[in-house]
């Protein structure tokens, strides 16, 4: 439990220095990486005729960043199906199988990293490089671009312009991608994670046995997998595997890895709002502490996230402590229950990985999902279907800013106002955006799901028997869907339904929020701001943080809650009956 | 619509040069230069951390082994059996128990909490580990040891899980208990600063000290 503390509280401790940086970077500030940084983006913008003061409306970002992501596709596809040709290709790995490139290059640009193949047998170091390697750094630039665009919009500096998107993912990419993973890489190197390019090791043992090692270029993909939050591991196990995190403190750093940008776009985000709000009144002297780190808006969206973290943390962490009452009835003694866990993780850093990754839609597990206890599985399934808490490459805080103006267009009929956010006039238009928005994530899940143990080729994947089955169908599209990526791994997914399906959830699943988060944040530009007046409600205390959980899990528990009652609930009520 | 045209041309122009930039920096650029500033820096650790015994690779530190020699600390229970494998008589791969060898992977077996195959599993492998250690009883076991990891590759056990199996080892090696014992304690890692982590014992550090206890292999 002190542990578990601890872990997050040097999670806030990082993510300060990191938000400010963030948000330096996102509004052209002055930043120590600027000396080296500098001429590399004047290169790029030269070499790609990018106009960076060119300014776009929001029509025009979402278009380049999709054309962008559509090309950047193309060219990863195609290295796909020519991946077995003998280069950087020591283990012989052959070409990929077409539906399974095409799932795999939706997943990997999407940032979801669902995996239908295992990296041992089905990749070779050039694509795991080339496409893997590169997407990540890609999937995780575009995100975070579109998410600083979105507050661009809201702190509402110009009335269309939110950026330019090419200057975006350059200035992420040269200044906070590729710095934070260097770092990382060789942190990760120094605890044992292999970094060569040699052929997998074949060991003679101790009892006159073979063993067979992989290893490859594992360090820099396990880096940039975690900070970009993709999570699409090297080998097949993920990050459970010793070979991609060897030690307790390795798990920390990819801990912190993927928790760090998410956490630092709500800082981002707070300090650009206030930006706006007081440009003159720097000198007040009463700015609380928090909403001087946070910014004021942005530190009541942190406190509903981390409310809606530690809730399915402490779920996930009591279910798996207590074990699993199978194992009791063999009469062994039993500490948690270790079945797809490690033992250098245990059960505290297992349940904090396993919150942690489904929150901040990260994707890579330290322990086996499949085998969670179901009150276990049902958190980190949770976070999935809430898809607010964090959330990777930002989208996140997109999806909370939505549920943000939910909260303030249902207080403001409570209170019989017209409800405003960050100063703008919430009105019909917006609302049926926001609506449209935050019922695809729901549709898609259960639509899919309901196709799948409808048809054959669906549940003739299912691996375990009973209400569990239906776990790992849910678990599916609810990781496709918010590009997590973990997956129930007994499920045989490599097939053509499963894999056709999850990526066309997946695309819908990124692309559709994007567009529409970002017509929201047009839509919001355009007004004039309306005065403060006694009656507005207070969007950056604890009372709003509150509120926002209670909306949050209010409409996952009437879109959800039949699905999970089925599922992860029916299992655990007759698993302890 | 000219426009619209002239727009997604300059669009697909930038598009494409950030895709072939990006995949030269990010895909090919960092990784090997990664690797050379890791082999460099880290050289024992980028290469796989490869134990050598007289000259003879016998195993990663980070990668956890199958044993089945009695005189040897148990791993736990692995899906694909730790990649440990051997050649028959015809020169096909076998794993230990006579089933085929299934190529390199890792993973766990992936039966949910109420799965019965589970049940299955661990009550076979409890009866096999009651019988080499006979002076056992069923509540003297951590369930650990009958679980399979996530990944089936996990290097360590609990140190209950190696107390338990101290006698059978010292009764088929020709060492004493307190020999076993103390090989156990040098092998067994604590908390990260007493905090963070579990406290673990590396399987494959325990056999080799045995092992050259033994005088099976020569010191290293």
């Amino acid at each position: 439990m002190v542990q578990l503390i601890l872990t997050f509280a040097i999670f806030v401790a990082l993510v300060i220095p990191a938000g400010n940086y963030l948000y330096c970077v996102a509004s052209d500030k002055k930043t120590i990486m600027d000396r080296f940084a500098d001429p590399v983006d004047r290169c790029i913008y030269r070499i790609c005729k990018i106009d960076k003061d060119k300014g776009m409306n929001w029509k025009t970002y979402a278009v380049a960043l999709m054309v962008t992501n559509m090309v950047m596709m193309l060219a990863g596809y195609a290295v796909l199906r020519i991946q077995s040709l003998p280069v950087f290709n020591p283990n012989g790995i052959s070409g990929m199988e077409t539906t399974l490139s095409f799932n795999t290059i939706i997943s990997f640009m999407t940032n979801t990293n669902l995996q239908h193949y295992a990296g041992e047998t089905g990749m070779s170091y050039l694509s795991q490089m080339l496409v893997v390697t590169f997407m990540m750094f890609m999937a995780a630039g575009s995100g975070y671009a579109a998410c600083i665009a979105f507050i661009r919009g809201l702190a509402g500096a110009s009335r269309d312009n939110v950026g330019n998107f090419y200057k975006d993912l350059v200035r992420i990419t040269t200044r906070v991608l590729i710095p934070f993973s260097f770092t990382v890489t060789l942190l990760l190197i120094w605890q044992g994670v292999p970094q060569n390019l040699g052929s997998d090791i074949v060991v003679e043992t101790l009892d006159g046995m073979r063993q067979v090692i992989a290893t490859g270029p594992v360090a820099t993909l396990e880096s940039i997998k975690h900070i970009g939050t993709n999570g699409g591991g090297f080998l097949g196990a993920n990050s459970a595997t010793p070979i991609e995190n060897p030690t307790i403190l390795s798990n920390m750093i990819e801990l912190y890895s993927m928790m760090i940008l998410p956490g630092a776009c709500v800082i981002t985000f707070g300090k650009m709002i206030k930006d706006r709000k007081q440009p003159a009144k720097t000198k007040n002297a009463a700015v609380p502490l928090s909403a001087r780190l946070f910014g004021r808006e942005g530190r009541s969206l942190f406190l509903a996230m981390t409310l809606l973290f530690a809730i399915s943390l402490s779920v996930c962490y009591r279910s798996e402590l207590r074990g699993n009452p199978m194992t009791d009835s063999l009469g062994v003694i039993q500490n948690g229950s270790m079945e797809g866990k490690e033992t250098r993780f245990g059960i505290e850093q297992s349940a904090m990985f396993t919150a942690t990754t489904t929150s901040f839609t990260t994707g890579s597990v330290n322990n086996m999902h499949d085998t969670l206890t179901p009150m276990g599985g049902f958190a980190a399934l949770l976070n999935m279907m809430l898809n607010v808490v964090f959330g990777g490459k930002g989208t996140g805080l997109m999806n909370m800013l939505m549920y943000a103006i939910l909260a303030v267009f249902i207080c403001g009929l409570m209170i019989g106002r017209t409800p405003e956010y960050l100063g703008k006039k919430i009105e019909g238009k917006e609302m049926k955006l926001v609506a449209l928005c935050i019922i695809i994530h729901p549709l898609l899940v259960l639509s899919f799901s309901a196709l799948t143990v409808s048809v054959q080729a669906g549940l003739s994947s299912v691996t375990n028997p009973g209400f569990h089955g239906l776990s790992q169908i849910l678990y599916e599209f609810a990781s496709s869907a918010a590009n997590n990526g973990s997956g129930f791994e007994g499920l045989a997914d490599n097939t053509a339904f499963w894999n056709i399906t999850t990526g066309f959830v997946m695309l819908a699943g990124r692309y559709f929020p994007i567009v529409l988060q970002l017509a929201v944040a047009g839509s919001l530009m355009k007004k004039q701001f309306v005065s403060e007046s006694s009656g507005s409600l207070h969007t950056d205390g604890i009372p709003f943080a509150v509120i926002l959980v209670f909306v949050v899990y209010i409409f996952a528990a009437l879109t959800f809650f039949p699905a999970l009652a089925l599922g992860p609930v029916a299992e655990h009520l007759t698993l302890w009956s | 619509m000219k426009d619209l045209l002239k727009n997604l041309i300059k669009n697909g122009r930038q598009a494409v040069g950030v895709t072939l930039i990006f995949m030269l920096v990010c895909g090919f650029a960092f990784p090997l230069t990664m690797t050379a500033i890791g082999g460099l820096l880290f050289p024992y650790q980028a290469g796989g951390s490869i134990i050598t015994v007289n000259d003879v690779a016998v195993g990663s530190e980070i990668v956890g082994q199958e044993f089945k020699s009695d005189y040897f600390l148990y791993s736990r229970p692995s899906a694909c059996h730790y990649n440990v494998y051997a050649e028959d008589e015809n020169g096909n791969y076998i794993y230990s128990d006579g089933s085929a060898f299934a190529g390199l992977s890792s993973g766990s077996f992936n039966y949910g909490p109420s799965n019965p195959l589970l049940l299955d599993r661990m009550e076979n492998d409890l009866e096999l580990f009651l019988k080499a250690h006979p002076y056992l009883k069923r509540e003297d076991i951590p369930a650990d040891i009958l679980t399979a990891s996530g990944s089936g590759l996990d290097p360590h056990i609990s140190p209950e899980a190696a107390r338990v199996q101290v006698q059978r080892i010292a009764q088929n090696s020709g060492l004493s208990e307190e020999t076993v014992n103390s090989i156990i304690t040098d092998n067994t890692k604590g908390k990260l600063m007493g905090i963070f982590g579990e406290e673990t014992v590396n399987v494959l550090g325990v056999n080799i000290d045995i092992a050259s206890a033994m005088g099976i292999i020569g010191e290293n």
